[in-house]
C-alpha cells in the first residue's frame, strides 16, 4: 500500500486535478453538445470517472482510505445505472427508431 | 392498601377489552367482561374497606405515579382512601355492578352491545378516579371523564338526531359548570400553591371566615357542582339526558355522576365552612331547584321524565342540606337516593321493556298483575322516596329536614313542600302505571311480559337496599340509645356542628312529614286510581307553567342561543365570507398564475433540461466562490 501511495505521489497533485477537471469538462460539453443519447450516456460515465480519479488521488495524497471506499460505491451505482439506462435506451430505440434526445419531447406540461 | 390501585384499573381493562375487541366477542362474553370487572372492583373495594377499618380508620394516600413535576411542585396521580371515598367507591362499584347485570338483559337486542359495556366501564373508571382522587386535579380528570361518558351514553342511539342534540346539550351545559370548576382550581392554586386535599385544607384552616379568596373558590366550585348535579340554572340538560338507554339514566343520571357535585362540596367542606355566604347561595339554589323540579315532575307524562325531574328535585333537597352544613345527612340521603332512584329507574326500564319502548304513562295502566316483581320493587321505591316510615328515604329525608329546620324555617317549609310533592308525583306515576286497566294498543298488550331474571335480580337487590338502607343511619337517639347512628360514627368530621334541635321537636317534625307524605299519597290515589283521571294535554292556569317546564328552555333559546347564532352568522358573513375567504382564495389564484407562467419552461426538450442543470451547477459554484473566497 505504501509503495503504491508513494508511486502515485510521484506525480504532483495538481496534475491529477487538471486531468480530472479536463475529463469532467469534456463530459459536460459532450452532454450539452451531442444529441445522441448513447454519447450523452458515455459523457455521464466520463464525468463520474473524473470524480473517481480525483477521489483516489486525494485519498492517496492524504493517506486516508475513505475516498477509495467512496469510489467503490460510485462504481457500483454507475454500473447499476448503466444497466438500467442502456435497457431504457434499447426500448426507446425499439419504439421510436432513434436515440436522438431532442426527439424525446413528449413528456411536458 | 396498594390494592386500591387495582380498583380503577379493573374497569379500565374491561373498557379496553370491550372497546377494542368488542366486535369479535359474543354478547354473553362482553356482558360477562363488562360486569365481571366491576364485580372485581367491588370486591377489591370491600377488601380495602376491611383493611381500612382494621388499620384503625386512618386516611391513607396511595400513589400510583408522579404525574406532573413543575419546579418544586409535584402533582402525583394518587388516591385518597378515607371514610368518604370508601363510601362513594362502594356505592359506585356496588350499584354500578347491579346496573351492569341489569344491562345484560335490557340491552340484549341491541347490535352495539359491546360498545355499550365499553362506555359503561369507562364511566365507572372515571367515576372511581373522581371519588378516589387525593388532589383536585385528579378529581377534575374524573369529573371531565364522566361528563364525556355521559355524552357518549346519552347519544348512544346516535341514529336519532334528537338524542344527539340531547347529548350535546348535556355536554355543553356541563362545560359551563366545568369552566367555573377550573377557574376555582386556578384561584385555589394561586392562593394555596397546591391542589393536594391535605395541603389545601391545612392552609385554609388559617384563613378567617368570609375571606374573599375562599369565597371566590367556593362559589366557582359550586358553579361546577351546579352543572354536574343539575341545579338551577343549569338543570335543563338532565331531563333531556333521558334519551340514553334506561340503565344509563339509572347509573349516571340518578345514582352516581349527578352526585359528583355533592361529593365535591362534602369533600371540600373545610373551605365551604369558611364561606357562610356561599353556603347561603347553595341552600337557596337547592331550595329553588327542589321546588321547581318537583312541580314540573308532578305534570310530566313520560315515565322517565318524571323520574328525571324527581332526581333534580332530590338533588336540590340534598343541596339545601349541604347549605345548612348537614354534610353527613346529605351523604346519607345521597346513598339512600342512589338506591331507590336506581331502583325506580330500573323498574321504569323494566316497564318500558315490557311496553316495547312506550314511555307515556297515559298509555300504560294495569301492569300490576303482568309485571309482579317489577310492581313490588317499584312500590318499594315509591315508598322509600316518599318518606313513608321505616323505608330508607324516611330516615335520610327526615334527618335532613330536621337539620334544615334547625337552620331556617323558611327553607324547611320549601323542603317539606317538596317532599309532599315528591310523594304526590311518585304515587301519581305508580297509580297511572300499575293500577286500573290497560290503556295501550292491542299489540302492546299482547307483547306484555315480565323481564328476564338478569333484570329482575338487580331490582330485587336494590329493593332490599332501598327498603333497609335506612339502617345506615337509624335515629336511635330519639328512643334513648345514643351513638348508634352508623354514618354519624363513621363520618365524625362531617357532623353538623350547629345542630341543637331537641328530640321532641325532631319527633314532631318527623310526624308532620309523614302526615304530609301519606296525605299526598292518598290524594294521588283519589285522583288517579279512584277517579281514574288521565292527565290531558289541555292545561290551564299555573299548570301551563309547570307543563312548559317554567319555559326555561325557551328563555335560554331567546337570550343565549339566538344571540349566539346571530353572532355566529354575522361572523360567518363578515369575517369568513368577506375577509378570510378572499385572502385564502387570493393565495390560491396567485399560485395558479405563477405556476402557469413557470410551466412554460417544461417544454420536453431534454437538451434544454441538461443545459439548465449545468448552468445551475455553474451558477452555484460561482456564487460559492464569490461568497467564500472573496
Amino acid at each position: 500500500m505504501n509503495e503504491i501511495t508513494s508511486t502515485i505521489q510521484v506525480v504532483p497533485l495538481e496534475y491529477y486535478i487538471f486531468l480530472s477537471v479536463t475529463l469532467f469538462s469534456i463530459g459536460v460539453l459532450g452532454m450539452l453538445l451531442r444529441r445522441n443519447a448513447i454519447i450523452a450516456f458515455m459523457s455521464i460515465e466520463l464525468m463520474l470517472n473524473a470524480v473517481n480519479l480525483l477521489m483516489v488521488a486525494f485519498s492517496a495524497f492524504r493517506g486516508d482510505a475513505k475516498g477509495q471506499v467512496f469510489v467503490f460505491f460510485i462504481m457500483v451505482v454507475a454500473a447499476a445505472e448503466v444497466a438500467i439506462g442502456l435497457a431504457i435506451l434499447t426500448m426507446i430505440h425499439h419504439n421510436r427508431g432513434s436515440v436522438d434526445i431532442n426527439a424525446l419531447n413528449k413528456l411536458k406540461w | 392498601m396498594k390494592l386500591a390501585l387495582l380498583i380503577p384499573v379493573l374497569p379500565l381493562i374491561g373498557f379496553i377489552i370491550n372497546g377494542l375487541f368488542g366486535k369479535n366477542l359474543s354478547k354473553s362474553s362482553s356482558g360477562l367482561i363488562g360486569s365481571g370487572t366491576i364485580l372485581g372492583a367491588f370486591i377489591c373495594t370491600a377488601v380495602v374497606f376491611v383493611q381500612f377499618i382494621n388499620a384503625g380508620s386512618v386516611a391513607t394516600e396511595v400513589t400510583a405515579f408522579d404525574w406532573l413535576v413543575i419546579g418544586d411542585t409535584t402533582l402525583s396521580f394518587s388516591f385518597y382512601v378515607d371514610q368518604l371515598s370508601l363510601i362513594m367507591m362502594s356505592l359506585v362499584t356496588g350499584v354500578g355492578f347491579l346496573i351492569h347485570v341489569y344491562s345484560i338483559g335490557y340491552m340484549h337486542d341491541d347490535e352495539n352491545f359491546a360498545r355499550f359495556f365499553a362506555y359503561l366501564n369507562l364511566f365507572i373508571f372515571f367515576m372511581l378516579l373522581l371519588v378516589m382522587a387525593d388532589n383536585f386535579l385528579v378529581l377534575f380528570t374524573g369529573w371531565e371523564g364522566v361528563g364525556f361518558c355521559s355524552y357518549l351514553l346519552i347519544g348512544f342511539w346516535y341514529k336519532t338526531p334528537a338524542y344527539n342534540d340531547a347529548a350535546k346539550k348535556a355536554f355543553i351545559m356541563n362545560r359551563i359548570g366545568d369552566l367555573g370548576f377550573i377557574l376555582g382550581l386556578f384561584v385555589m392554586f394561586s392562593e394555596f400553591g397546591s391542589l393536594q386535599y391535605t395541603e389545601v385544607f391545612a392552609n385554609a384552616a388559617q384563613y378567617s371566615e368570609s375571606n374573599p379568596a375562599i369565597l371566590a373558590i367556593t362559589i366557582l366550585l359550586f358553579i361546577g357542582a351546579c352543572g354536574k348535579s343539575a341545579q338551577l340554572p343549569l338543570f335543563t340538560w338532565l331531563p333531556d339526558a333521558m334519551a340514553g338507554p334506561t340503565p344509563v339514566s339509572a347509573l349516571i343520571h340518578a345514582a352516581t355522576m349527578v352526585t359528583a357535585g355533592i361529593y365535591l362540596i362534602v369533600r371540600s367542606h373545610v373551605l365551604f365552612d369558611l364561606a357562610p355566604e356561599t353556603m347561603w347561595i347553595i341552600a337557596s339554589v337547592g331550595a329553588l331547584t327542589a321546588l321547581v323540579a318537583a312541580t314540573i315532575a308532578a305534570v310530566q307524562n313520560d315515565i322517565k321524565k318524571v323520574l328525571a325531574y324527581s332526581t333534580v328535585s332530590q338533588l336540590g333537597l340534598i343541596f339545601i342540606a349541604l347549605g345548612v352544613g348537614a354534610y353527613q345527612s346529605a351523604m346519607f340521603h345521597l346513598l339512600t337516593h342512589a338506591f331507590f332512584k336506581a331502583l325506580l329507574f330500573l323498574g321504569a326500564g323494566s316497564v318500558i321493556h315490557a311496553m316495547s319502548g312506550e314511555q307515556d304513562i297515559r298509555k300504560m295502566g294495569g301492569l300490576k298483575k303482568i309485571l309482579p316483581i317489577t310492581h313490588i320493587t317499584f312500590i318499594i321505591g315509591c315508598l322509600a322516596i316518599s318518606g313513608i316510615p321505616f323505608f330508607s328515604g324516611f330516615f335520610s329525608k327526615d334527618e335532613m329536614l330536621a337539620h334544615v329546620y334547625n337552620d331556617s324555617i323558611c327553607l324547611w317549609v320549601i323542603a317539606s313542600a317538596t317532599s309532599a310533592l315528591t310523594a304526590f308525583y311518585m304515587f301519581r306515576l305508580y297509580f297511572l302505571t300499575f293500577s286500573n286497566g290497560f290503556r295501550g294498543s292491542e299489540q302492546q298488550k299482547h307483547h306484555l311480559h315480565e323481564s328476564p331474571s338478569s333484570m329482575t335480580t338487580p331490582l330485587i337487590i336494590l329493593a332490599v337496599l332501598a327498603a333497609f338502607g335506612g339502617g345506615l343511619g337509624l335515629p336511635m337517639e330519639l328512643i334513648g340509645i345514643e351513638h348508634a347512628h352508623f354514618l354519624e360514627n363513621f363520618l365524625p368530621d362531617l357532623e353538623d356542628a350547629n345542630f341543637e334541635l331537641s328530640h321532641q321537636s325532631e319527633i314532631f317534625l318527623m310526624m308532620g312529614a309523614v302526615a304530609l307524605a301519606v296525605g299526598a299519597w292518598l290524594l294521588a290515589k283519589k285522583i288517579y286510581k279512584e277517579k281514574k283521571t288521565l292527565p290531558s294535554d289541555n292545561v290551564t292556569g299555573i299548570q301551563k307553567l309547570f307543563v312548559g317546564k317554567y319555559f326555561l328552555d325557551e328563555v335560554y333559546e331567546k337570550i343565549i342561543i339566538r344571540p349566539f347564532q346571530l353572532l355566529g352568522n354575522a361572523l360567518y358573513i363578515f369575517m369568513e365570507e368577506r375577509l378570510i375567504d378572499p385572502i385564502v382564495n387570493a393565495f390560491g389564484t396567485l399560485a395558479v398564475a405563477k405556476g402557469n407562467f413557470v410551466k412554460q419552461l417544461q417544454q420536453g426538450n431534454t437538451g434544454f433540461y441538461i443545459f439548465g442543470i449545468v448552468t445551475g451547477v455553474v451558477v452555484i459554484l460561482i456564487a460559492n466562490y464569490l461568497i467564500w473566497f472573496r
